[in-house]
């Protein structure tokens, strides 16, 4: 395993204009390790994608609460997890389906999960009906050796 | 945030700011609102003023694509930040909503 030199952990209402806010909390805590604006810029989308998801698929008109975890290993990976404990998916592999929704009438694109699993070395899902989700995502913030 | 300007039937819409789930039903609706005048057949969005789009960006455009498409009218892009042209190549739009590359004063 390897050491986790940082860590922090952020509950926040599920309300849109706490998109931006986890995405600049993510980008802040993940500077010291020195990304390169391309890697900031990726993990910024991905932060986004999936507090949205939480917003408008996990939780919907009724609210709650995200819970954000991040942590930099000292091989200079981010980990992250950001979890709800909304109405999970039924079926993980199909929502991961690039053009998948289940809001078309929303003008929704379908393309979050494949937003993340482009821009992030891995995405791993964890959901069940009724019992929220987690998704959590790995970022290696500079290359092996530097 | 944006500005607009309309030449003959194509609408020229500069769009500031980011464009996320949060802010996309206000884009969405001024937009619309641009786009309720009859005369524009051609929307060009501007995206020089936009550091940061996620995948409810591409909602928002692929809307008023089909929107237009529906009266004949056609949508493109240009001025793209590196974020927002990575997260849009991905998405594969460009086939049927495409980039200008010229610049804005050509």
């Amino acid at each position: 395993m390897m050491k986790i030199v940082n860590h922090m952990r952020l509950a926040f209402d599920a309300l849109p204009e706490n998109e931006s806010f986890a995405r600049v909390a993510v980008s802040a805590f993940t500077v010291p390790m020195s990304p390169t604006m391309d890697v900031l810029s990726d993990i910024r989308t991905a932060v986004s994608e999936a507090v949205t998801n939480a917003i408008v698929h996990a939780y919907g008109e009724s609210g709650g609460t995200i819970l954000l975890t991040a942590a930099l290993r000292e091989d200079a990976v981010l980990q992250l997890e950001i979890a709800d404990q909304g109405c999970g998916i039924a079926d993980v592999e199909q929502a991961m389906q690039p053009f998948f929704t289940t809001q078309p009438e929303k003008e929704r694109s379908g393309m979050g999960f494949a937003v993340m699993q482009s821009f992030m070395d891995s995405v791993e899902v964890s959901s069940a009906p009724g019992k929220g989700t987690a998704v959590r995502m790995e970022k290696r913030i500079r290359p092996m050796g530097n | 945030m944006l500005s607009h300007v309309r030449k003959g039937d194509v609408l020229l819409v500069r769009l500031t700011g980011e464009l996320d789930q949060c802010s996309a039903s206000g884009i969405r609706r001024d937009l619309d609102a641009l786009l309720d005048d009859p005369r524009v057949r051609h929307l060009v969005l501007d995206l020089a003023g936009m550091p940061f789009m996620d995948s409810s960006g591409l909602g928002v455009i692929l809307g008023r694509y089909r929107e237009l498409r529906q009266r004949g009218g056609t949508v493109s892009l240009m001025r793209l930040s590196p974020q927002v042209k990575r997260i849009y190549d991905l998405s594969g739009m460009a086939r049927i909503i495409p980039v200008i590359e010229k610049k804005e004063d050509e």
